[in-house]
């Protein structure tokens, strides 16, 4: 099942960078050698077994983006599952940005109406941490406006922080069929096993795929934050020619156990109980595992 | 994100009134409040050598790129790092540029006296001509006044370099900076480390360590009890680590790879990660969810495990051991707890 994914936005606004670092590898240092894209780069990733990705790169210099808009119009705007629109949020040149995004919303409506439209406040790092809340609220607002009769979804991102893993995993739900089938499975794993929390990640990328919750927390970035340190220490950990099969962490006042689950996934199982012993664990993930086998593949 | 030191911004010194006794009465009776005894650790070298970013990234977890912003230092700031109740220190980080060793009003006497480690910082980067000369005068003067200060140089900035680079400059600072005290006829005497570093990556947390690992008077011990643990156990490589800012304080005898080495550094990253995010009581000191219960293991595809255990406050035991030595864990646990109540009567205070 492969799902076209647009990748838009004038040039340097770090369109290669955040594809490079989610599904490539690259660690936020390693994006600054990177040179402008020339036309469309596609590369196709696997996730979740069977849904492939087609990712278009679309280099963002003004020559490049007119041929979008004329001659390449059509095969560039056609089945299109997913637009992500990237914004530089320090963008010297708004106005020609917003111009582009909204002729790239005009061929959207035109080739594929139902494509579900993301849009990133990306670089938000540049920008002082006290007045992130207001730029990308005040961005967000404008964008909504832009995009009449459109639903889009407003992240801030950066390279530099987790705000990067929230947006991908957004962006990866909105694709995944049957995801409230795989989640009436997860709450009842997380009910079986009296976890507070089951988390299930996609294990190249480490992008959370969904979530059950029985015990609220009370920070709604924690998944992002998972994701970001389990994929730098994946990094760490290939640098050393190895990989985690499974991690247990534990204090006081909680337990957290990470497992390979499915062929494509990962679990994070968490216990308020701490003395929950490895093994009992153990058991438990195998045994929903070959439940989950047939439903977190995606047939079609 | 929550502190994880304490600072002392009110020890910070307004620039104009450095000059010419920076440390007149103040500073007196800041030592009578806890500087004393504490080993004092300066940061100096030329302006934007990138002395403030390497105090932030080591002691403040400041990401690497956020560095960028920073200003340039005015005043000396001081940070004490109390991890536990013996491996305390404070990290001064200084203005660069300042003629300290050659004004003769400035108080030398009162930063050098009580300063264990003088880290001199030369951006590798830049030409380091004009900071060589600099670095030797400071050397000099900070000698005079207290012989037993350990000399520390960091080549920093060398992420910009290539291999061939960083061996060339190295070589080039190491021969200029070691001609210059043989020039003054103070070779024997003077002792100085060299360290490649920097903030994008591993090695300043690695040269950190080293710096630290000579102030601490039980390193000896530590090393000693470290291998008898490896040795009961049949672990590979053990490290203890100061969770705080993630500096090894000690590890047994074995041979360092910097692989095992980054291994065993991240692994605490996790931990402290989903520490902070699960495992926050009502009341956490520390804000960091690291208790003395804490605990984590790692099976990795390679048929190794990564152990870490809880020491004291702030310190941890990170191991590293083959698949089928953990398979006895029960013994392991056991030696852990020898050796943390071995650890706990080292840094017992004496009468
Ligand atoms: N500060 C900051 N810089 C970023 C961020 N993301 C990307 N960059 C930098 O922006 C520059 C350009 O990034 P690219 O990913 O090549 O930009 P692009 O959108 O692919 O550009 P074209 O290929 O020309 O369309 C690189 O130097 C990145 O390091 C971010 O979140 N914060
Ligand atoms: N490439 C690179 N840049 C660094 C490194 N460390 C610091 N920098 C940069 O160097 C610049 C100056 O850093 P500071 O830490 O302010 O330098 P400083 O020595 O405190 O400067 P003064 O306070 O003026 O004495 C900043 O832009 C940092 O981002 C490093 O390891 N590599
Ligand atoms: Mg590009
Ligand atoms: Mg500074």
């Amino acid at each position: 099942m492969k799902s076209k994914v647009l990748l838009m936005g004038k040039s340097s606004a770090g369109k290669t960078s955040m594809r490079s670092i989610i599904f490539a590898n690259y660690i936020a240092r390693d994006t600054m050698r990177l040179g402008a894209t020339i036309d469309v780069e596609h590369s196709h990733v696997r996730f979740l077994g069977n849904l492939v990705l087609n990712l278009w790169d679309c280099g963002g210099q003004a020559s490049f983006m007119e041929n979008y808009f004329t001659s390449q119009r059509e095969h560039i705007f056609k089945n299109v599952e997913v637009l992500i629109y990237v914004f530089d949020v320090q963008s010297d040149t708004k106005s020609d940005d917003i111009a582009e995004y909204t002729s790239c919303l005009e061929a959207i409506r035109e080739f594929s109406p139902d494509a579900k439209v993301f849009c990133l406040v990306h670089k938000m790092d540049l920008i002082p941490v006290d007045q992130r809340d207001a730029v990308f609220a005040e961005r967000s607002e404008e964008l909504q406006v832009l995009s009449e009769g459109l639903s889009i979804a407003c992240h801030p991102t950066s390279i530099w922080d987790e705000t990067l893993y929230r947006a991908w995993s957004a962006i990866v739900y909105s694709l995944i069929p049957n995801i409230s089938v795989l989640e009436a499975h997860l709450e009842n794993f997380c009910e079986m096993c009296e976890a507070d929390e089951v988390v299930l990640f996609e294990r190249a990328t480490f992008l959370v795929i969904s979530h059950a919750t029985r015990k609220t927390h009370h920070d709604e970035h924690r998944f992002e934050k998972i994701s970001n340190s389990l994929k730098s220490y994946k990094l760490c950990c290939s640098k050393s020619m190895t990989q985690f099969d499974s991690i247990e962490i534990r204090n006081s006042k909680f337990a957290a156990f990470l497992d390979k689950f499915t062929s494509n996934t990962c679990i994070m199982v968490i216990m308020s109980d701490p003395t929950v012993s490895p093994t009992a664990m153990d058991i438990n993930i195998q045994v929903a595992k070959s439940h989950f086998e047939a439903y977190v593949s995606i047939r079609k | 994100m929550n502190d994880r030191y304490d600072e002392f911004s009110s020890g910070s010194v307004p620039y104009g009134q450095m000059f010419p006794d920076m440390y007149g009465e103040d500073a007196g009776g800041e030592a009578e409040q806890g500087y004393e005894n504490k080993p004092r650790i300066l940061l100096m070298g030329m302006r934007r050598s990138g002395k403030s970013s390497i105090q932030k990234v080591v002691f403040q977890k400041m990401s690497p790129n956020e560095t960028l912003f920073l200003e340039s230092t005015t005043k000396i700031v001081k940070s004490e790092i109390a991890s536990s109740s013996l491996i305390s220190y404070s990290i001064w980080d200084l203005p660069g540029q300042v003629g300290y060793e050659s004004n003769p009003a400035f108080d030398n006497e009162g930063l050098f006296a009580q300063t264990g480690a003088l880290i001199f910082v030369i951006d590798a980067q830049d030409n380091y001509r004009e900071a060589i000369a600099k670095l030797h005068t400071t050397v000099l003067r900070a000698y005079e006044i207290n012989p037993e200060i350990c000399f520390e140089v960091f080549i920093h900035k060398v992420d910009g370099l290539s291999d061939d680079a960083k061996t060339v400059r190295q070589q080039d600072i190491v021969e200029h900076v070691l001609a210059n005290i043989a020039d003054a006829e103070l070779e024997d005497q003077i002792q100085i480390s060299f360290y490649l570093t920097s903030i994008y990556d591993h090695s300043i947390f690695e040269a950190f360590s080293k710096v630290i690992q000579k102030l601490i008077p039980q390193l000896p011990t530590l090393e000693q009890l470290l291998d008898i643990l490896i040795s009961n156990c049949c672990i590979e490589k053990a490290f203890l680590f100061d969770v705080v800012p993630k500096i090894y304080i000690a590890d047994d005898s074995s041979p360092v790879d910097m692989q095992t080495y980054e291994l065993c550094s991240d692994m605490i990253d996790v931990v402290i990660d989903v520490g902070c995010i699960y495992g926050m009581g009502e009341n956490d000191d520390t804000g960091l969810g690291y208790d003395a219960e804490s605990a984590s293991v790692m099976h990795l595809n390679n048929g190794m495990v990564l152990y870490m255990k809880e020491v004291t406050r702030y310190l941890a035991l990170v191991a590293l051991l083959r698949e089928d030595k953990y398979e006895k864990h029960g013994l392991i646990d056991y030696n852990v707890e020898a050796f943390k109540n071995a650890v706990a009567k080292v840094f017992e205070p004496r009468q």
